[in-house]
């Protein structure tokens, strides 16, 4: 079996590559939805309506893409330089614990002013997390997988510590949970009584933000050449560790901003199950959109509409809500087949 | 302080070393298999909790200690092959595709748990394995207590390193292994296809993570339960690294890092609340990164590892 290189497809022709990796998750997860005795119409019927039925079903959709855009942002621009950050989950609670220090009235600052230093604080601390391994790649040549994968185990127990110590919150009846943020440092919401935040729109913004960066400045092009030949761009003169550093400080600080919406815009508190698996999903949510910053925004509403949407159908279907998790693993791999088929032609001998 | 000392002199601390080390020379003898050959495999945290929960669900629902065993290798070796067929001769990224067989095998994991036992709240237990003192070696104090009264699946353990020791070194098949990740193109000069010799290793090496994983739940913990591989595949990653990829060093380095595990343990009885317990559950994962640092300098990667391979190239 061989791979031969194909020439580009057309915009139209290119979309039905990740169209159809879709309907391949679709029918795998199918099967399953037959293992569990459902039928598959129905379910995904229901899945689509838990997803968009109704005003409530969209909005709840919408912020639960929200954290997914950041993540989703922060692994597309890492990976983009091939810079592995499988540790956006850690960033996300960097930020998160970034946002109840500040937030619970060490800063007496109005809100205009303590929303903008809360959020760049939280950016610092991502950045400076992630800046860690990436120090250790370019310097030692540790494996920046490993060493974020573990991260994140290590910040979990970090912010548990704190939950349960410095953080704690004195009336929370011994849950560890942290104090609620001052009313100055809560992101208000879009809509007046309905959950969706000014965190979505920051979600938006930073998407155009990246995208630009990637695709109009130096920095961006830098970025993608690095990881698409490192050996030739530090040939043609590119400082491959610096661009390696910056690319660590954007990503981490992308990934924070997640922790810090979830904290100001939703939860109000920091509590252990703030995410449950943003920092993982975002790698999907990264792939699905070809690294693309703008496709992460779509791609980040399609995998929070499947697991919104399963969380309603699996209340009223009794298949169990895990099949959001398979589905949203399943359309990584087959969107990963899908883009190579897009690139190359495979040849049987 | 001579009480933190003495734990060392205790022979049920190097018992406890011995089976904490267990879990982990069976999958990080996988993830050797799989390096060795050129295939980084980031599917074992995955392909672990795949074996912890097939090994388990066989015996809770009447099969036998052994038939949980090869059921668990066997669903282990399917996703290796899964793993295989994107990676090897598709070529896709390691790094990508690893992630996602872990997020496939983590989900179908729990959606299967889910779907066989809706009603239990707390998880079921079975009838693991007992210990099998060996007569006579496990009499020597310390030593012989902590090596020969323990599990068959830790002497399995121990056996399995042995076995790929020697299949590496010392036979036809594991020169084509090594050569697959360090110079794929002389084993395609021999005749010998190299995505086969992955792709066979990659579903060996599996099987062997999913038996680390069923080690869990049949030989300690007795039973499943969600997110219990915690981090130990990550674990075996580093410690593949920091045991140069050789089998033997790799098992030095998991009985080394199970024994501080077992101290901190008991360290934290002895601190009691001095020392945040969180300290000492960080631990383990600061030791692995400080193992990975440790050894990044003088660390010789196979040659073609995560280099895919096509025929005929170069």
């Amino acid at each position: 079996m061989r791979l031969e290189p194909k020439p580009a497809p057309s915009i139209a022709v290119a979309l039905l590559y990740p169209a159809g990796a879709v309907v391949v998750t679709l029918a795998l997860t199918a099967l399953l939805v037959l293992a569990a005795g459902a039928s598959p119409l129905s379910v995904f019927g229901l899945v689509a309506r838990g997803a968009a039925g109704s005003q409530f079903a969209i909005l709840e959709t919408l912020t639960r893409a929200t954290p997914l855009i950041f993540t989703g942002l922060a692994v597309a621009v890492a990976f983009r330089a091939r810079l592995w950050n499988i540790g956006a989950e850690a960033q996300l609670y960097a930020g998160a614990v970034i946002t109840v220090v500040l937030g619970t009235g060490a800063l007496p600052w109005p809100s205009w002013l303590l929303l903008p230093a809360i959020a760049i604080s939280a950016m610092i601390a991502g950045a400076l997390l992630l800046l860690f391994p990436a120090v250790l790649k370019t310097r030692l040549g540790v494996d920046e997988v490993v060493t974020t994968l573990l991260l994140n185990f290590v910040v979990l127990l970090f912010v548990s510590m704190l939950l349960e110590g410095l953080l704690k919150d004195p009336m929370g009846l011994g849950w560890p949970q942290s104090r609620k943020v001052i009313e100055a440092a809560q992101l208000p919401r879009i809509i007046t009584g309905k959950r969706l935040h000014y965190g979505f729109a920051l979600a938006i913004a930073s998407a155009v933000i990246v995208w630009v960066i990637m695709k109009k400045t130096a920095l961006g092009y830098e970025m993608r050449a690095v990881g698409h030949n490192p050996e030739a761009s530090r040939f043609a003169g590119i400082p491959v560790n610096r661009v390696l550093m910056k690319t660590a400080i954007l990503s981490g600080g992308l990934a924070a901003l997640a922790g810090f919406s979830e904290v100001a815009g939703l939860k109000g508190n920091l509590t252990l199950d703030l995410s449950p698996g943003f920092g993982y999903s975002g790698i999907v949510v990264a792939m699905l959109a070809m690294l693309n910053p703008l496709g992460v925004v779509a791609a980040a509403i399609f995998v929070a509409g499947i697991f919104v949407g399963a969380d309603a159908m699996s209340r009223t279907a009794g298949v169990p809500s895990y099949i959001a998790d398979v589905m949203v693993a399943l359309s990584l791999l087959t969107m990963v087949v899908a883009i190579l088929l897009m690139r190359f032609r495979v040849r049987w001998r | 302080m001579t009480e933190a000392l003495d734990i060392l002199l205790t022979a049920s601390f190097w018992v406890a070393a011995i089976r904490i080390a267990s879990p982990l020379i069976f999958a990080t003898m996988g993830e050797l298999i799989c390096e060795r050959a050129g295939v980084l495999n980031l599917g074992i945290e995955g392909i672990m909790t795949v074996g912890a929960f097939a090994g388990w669900f066989t015996v809770y629902s009447g099969g036998d200690l052994w038939a949980g065993v090869a059921v668990a290798a066997t669903a282990g070796a399917m996703f290796g092959l899964l793993h295989a067929i994107l990676t090897v001769p598709l070529g896709l990224s390691q790094h990508v595709v690893g992630i996602g067989i872990t997020l496939l095998a983590t989900s179908l994991t729990a959606f299967t748990y889910r779907l066989l036992l809706p009603e239990v709240t707390s998880p079921p237990k079975i009838e693991p394995f007992q210990p099998l003192p060996i007569p006579g070696l496990s009499q020597i104090p310390v030593v012989g207590e902590a090596l020969f009264s323990q599990t068959p699946l830790t002497y399995l353990a121990f056996l399995t390193v042995a076995l790929v020791a020697w299949v590496l070194y010392r036979t036809p098949l594991g020169l084509a292994v090594r050569a697959a990740g360090e110079n794929p193109s002389a084993v395609e000069a021999q005749g010998i296809s190299v995505s086969g010799i992955r792709i066979g290793a990659v579903m060996v090496g599996s099987a062997l993570m999913a038996v680390g994983g069923a080690f869990l739940t049949m030989s300690a913990f007795n039973s499943f339960f969600f997110e219990m591989i915690n981090g130990r595949g990550w674990i075996c990653i580093a410690l593949v690294v920091f045991g140069s990829w050789r089998p033997g060093k790799a098992l030095l380095g998991a009985i080394l890092f199970a024994a501080f595990d077992a101290y901190q343990v008991r360290l934290q009885q002895i601190t009691g609340a001095l020392v945040p317990y969180q300290v000492f559950l960080m631990l383990p994962y600061l030791l692995s990164i400080l193992a990975l640092i440790l050894v990044a300098r003088r660390a010789t990667y196979p040659r073609a590892l995560m280099i895919p391979y096509q025929k005929g190239e170069r």
